[in-house]
């Protein structure tokens, strides 16, 4: 680690690579809150039937493989087969730091979305009806009631995105180009400059893990501004009007900049439907031998992890919220937990696979099933913890003093009061799950799942080994029964039609 | 002269997907400065007329009008109402004193006039004093007076309360809802009150509306109501009354003389009955009396005492007749003689305060009952 220190000019690199992952996961978070906000809103509150598929489609960046997604948005925004084939062919982004945002908001906003959405389900509407019947304004009511009392929720949703900026590693180096943040520093140094690699890494995780706990021990304290009210501003902006207009935009936002970028690798699909790819695809001829078999891996896999961690990581969350081991020992376990958050992926990738590979008699399988859960094991916790805490312990206790266990307080009175967040925390572990890449090459050596297959096929693409329609039908494939299964899962929840 | 109607709904109906039918078609008058209770078993239905009143709930059909005005589309911050909640809902993030004066800020008043209203409800409330403390600092009767000044503070002549007294402990409740009628009309307010008490009802109501199951049964004063029940639900529901079921084998001008089970007769006070009749007699046991010995004279029944039961204030015999059918007679514990189990007694009580309502067609258990 050493060499580092004597060559200024690999400082110098590292030290800007690290200052533009912070600039840029700070930016990218704070949109995410800005933009996620107003769309939570609208697909929480609103009445329409369809905003259950529009939720579901908030989904679909989380589930595509990050790199599979990269690509997706470098051909979107920087290749002439995109959006800039209207503007004359030039690339209408540039690989570098604003690609890099683009791509870091595109697969943050599902995460912000689903934390969000879930607070604003579990949240007792009754302040807000109790403030409109004060004179509020329904925009009056959001800012200085409902808002501050879903705060602990939204510091959770900008702590995920904030954190997951910093860590992706396998899509932020497919449109970086020559610019360097963090874990791509990481990636062009690894093989000559082990030292440099681990030195930035220990970096992002000291430093990320300090402002973690900066947020722990202050965003409780932070108030947000209720007193200033305007009346006339406030009711005119959450007029009918504005409020179709704001919905309007937080949707335009997030199918110009989120959904289509991501699934513009999934256009030439309308191509293998009609070039004898579908044909195929079924018949698991050529390049599709083994997709299947991957996919069903990836989608068990998933059912497994979410399972497994959903009974492990509750009691944490509930540890964490209820500070059952007192409040520093709560803020240590938070900070803790959000470290496999933090760490890039190539370096989590590289950790696990040292440390499973003394572990020779562990089959591969399960191998991928501990990476994942070491993983998804921060989205759950993140989701439960801002519920929890809005759990008023009087209702524990009201059930112990009713003769409930602990267990059984658990089951009936917390379980059921955060059950959108729960559903919010599992969605997430799950898509996470089905789309990790980067610790799941780093694990495997003989298995595949859908994501590393995917990868293998767009650097195929890359190399003009393999054709668009292939690499577009076996993502869509992905992303359609992805979207199944999670719409199935959300009208099972929220029993909407 | 009446005064001029201050809410008004018409035809008012409000269903919950297609099985639930909350509201069904109420039509409802209430008095400027009156108060007015919604009075009725839990899931009756008054809570959602109350919100639909306030605008929190939208009617399926009909209109509310608030001082003569169509409000239906109005949202609730522009109906010049004040909501109590059941559960208070003080906003849990902000002190007692950003709770109160909540409502001048988000209308924009002055802050002078702000903070003189503010200090002035926390006074009346007594607790200016705890201006500082958060909700979950408070009492269970302060949450409920803080709420209270917080609905008054925003300057409203309507103030809709849903069980405000509910969650408190009986001894609180019973001396806070004085408190609330006296601030009401010391005040100038037009209040309605949704509660399941009628006890609480009848000691505050200038009018009470008793509903079942999405409807209105009878509105009246609370001693209309007492005196003078329209309905077996209304009669059994406020205060008490022993029904005993019979047929009418006589009917004159105002009286009817019915055949109890048994072969007993008794008389009430009704005209819409027929002769052969299947129908209840009710009458309160405050006003049967009882003396010892069997004395055959008219509307008396003959029974043996078979539980006594010391309430205090009141002493409670319970009489088995000599068909069986049970009477509960209420006397003053200290004014007269007390009886024993095993007693032989007659009770006898006076047909003007007896009613007589048809049976119900579908049972009377199903007709009394308050789920």
């Amino acid at each position: 680690m050493g060499e580092i220190f004597q060559d200024p000019g690999l400082m110098a690199r590292a030290s800007s690579a690290i200052y533009a992952s912070f600039a840029i996961a700070l930016c990218v978070a704070s949109l995410d809150l800005v933009v996620g906000l107003p769309f939570a809103w609208f697909v929480a509150r609103g009445r329409s039937r369809w905003l259950n598929i529009i939720d579901t489609l908030a989904d679909l960046p989380f589930i595509i493989p990050t790199v599979t997604l990269g690509y997706s948005l470098l051909v979107f925004w920087n290749r002439s087969e995109g959006v800039s084939q209207f503007f004359g062919g030039n690339p209408l982004v540039s690989e570098g730091w604003l690609l890099i945002a683009l791509l870091h908001f595109a697969f943050s906003f599902p995460a912000v979305v689903r934390v969000i959405v879930g607070a604003i389900l579990d949240y007792r509407v009754v302040y807000e009806e109790a403030a409109r019947t004060l004179g509020a304004a329904p925009l009056t009511a959001d800012r200085t009631v409902t808002l501050p009392i879903l705060k602990s929720s939204l510091i959770a949703a900008f702590v995920l995105a904030f954190s997951r900026s910093l860590s992706e590693t396998g899509a932020t180096v497919i449109v970086a180009g020559a610019f360097e943040t963090g874990v791509v520093f990481i990636n062009n140094t690894r093989v000559q400059h082990e030292g440099s690699m681990v030195f930035v890494s220990l970096i992002l995780i000291l430093t990320a893990s300090l402002l973690y706990l900066v947020i722990r021990l202050l965003g409780p304290r932070f108030k947000v501004p209720v007193k200033r009210v305007w009346p006339y501003a406030e009711r005119k902006l959450g007029g009918f009007k504005m409020r179709v207009s704001r919905d309007s935009l937080a949707s335009l936002i997030f199918f110009m900049f989120v959904l289509i970028p991501s699934l513009f690798i999934v256009l030439p699909v309308v191509g293998a439907l009609t070039n004898g790819t579908v044909n195929q695809a079924i018949g698991g001829i050529g390049v599709w031998q083994g997709y299947w078999q991957s996919l069903l891996l990836s989608y068990s896999v998933a059912v497994v992890v979410t399972a497994l961690n959903v009974l492990l990581s509750l009691p944490m969350a509930v540890l964490i919220a209820r500070k059952r081991w007192g409040a520093g020992a709560s803020t240590a376990l938070d900070v803790l937990s959000n470290v496999p958050l933090i760490v890039p992926s190539i370096a989590l990738g590289a950790s696990m696979a040292i440390f499973w590979e003394s572990f020779a008699f562990i089959p591969e399988v399960a191998l991928i099933i501990f990476a994942h859960m070491s993983i998804t094991y921060p989205y759950f916790v993140r989701a439960m913890v801002g519920a929890v805490e809005r759990v008023t312990m009087d209702l524990e206790e009201a059930s112990r003093t009713l003769g409930a266990r602990p267990f059984a307080v658990f089951r009936t009175i917390i379980l059921p009061l955060t059950k959108y967040s729960l559903f919010a925390g599992i969605i997430m572990m799950f898509a996470r799950s089905v789309d990790e890449t980067g610790a799941t090459l780093a694990v495997v050596s003989n298995l595949k799942t859908a994501p590393v297959l995917l990868v293998g096929w767009v650097n195929d693409l890359e190399r003009g080994a393999m054709s668009a329609s292939n690499v577009a039908l076996g993502a869509g494939v992905l992303v359609m029964f992805s979207f199944i299964i999670l719409l199935v899962l959300r009208l099972a929840v929220r029993g909407r039609y | 002269m009446q005064a001029l109607p201050e809410v008004k709904v018409v035809n008012i109906t409000r269903r919950f997907g297609k099985k639930i039918l909350a509201v069904d078609n109420v039509s409802l008058q209430i008095h400027d400065k009156e108060y007015f209770s919604l009075l009725g078993p839990s899931g009756c239905g008054k809570t959602t007329l109350l919100r639909m009143i306030a605008g929190l709930v939208e009617p399926s059909e009909g209109e509310v009008y608030i001082d003569n005005k169509l409000v239906n589309k109005l949202p609730p911050e522009d109906r010049g109402i004040g909501f109590v909640f059941q559960t208070y809902a003080l906003f849990p993030h902000m002190d007692v004193w950003d709770n109160v004066t909540y409502g001048p800020r988000v209308k924009a008043w002055e802050e002078n006039r702000s903070e003189s209203i503010g200090r002035e409800m926390l006074e009346m409330v007594h607790l200016y004093g705890r201006k500082d403390a958060l909700p979950h600092e408070l009492s269970g009767g302060m949450m409920q007076r803080v709420a209270l000044s917080r609905a008054l503070a925003a300057g409203a002549k309507l103030l809709l309360l849903d069980e405000p007294l509910g969650a408190l402990d009986a001894k609180i409740r019973f001396e806070l809802r004085y408190d609330l009628r006296r601030l009401v009309k010391d005040l100038g307010l037009t209040a309605i009150h949704v509660t399941h008490d009628q006890g609480e009802a009848m000691a505050i109501s200038d009018r009470i509306a008793v509903m079942k199951k999405g409807r209105i049964l009878q509105v009246g004063t609370p001693q209309d109501l007492y005196t003078n029940p329209q309905h077996i639900f209304v009669a059994n529901f406020i205060g008490e009354n022993i029904f005993l079921e019979g047929h009418v084998i006589k009917t004159t001008d105002h009286r009817v003389q019915i055949e109890l089970r048994g072969g007993l007769t008794a008389s009430g006070s009704d005209t819409s009955v027929k002769e052969g009749e299947r129908v209840v007699l009710a009458v309160r046991p405050e006003t049967f009396t009882i003396e010892k010995g069997y004395t055959r004279k008219a509307d008396s029944l003959l029974g043996v005492v078979e539980r006594v039961r010391y309430e205090g204030t009141n002493i409670r015999y319970e009489v088995r007749l000599a068909n069986e059918d049970m009477v509960v007679v209420v006397r003053p514990s200290l004014m007269e003689e007390w009886f024993n189990t095993g007693d032989k007694v007659t009770v006898s009580f006076p047909s003007e305060k007896s009613y007589v309502f048809p049976y119900p067609s579908r049972g009377l258990r199903e007709e009394l009952a308050v789920e």
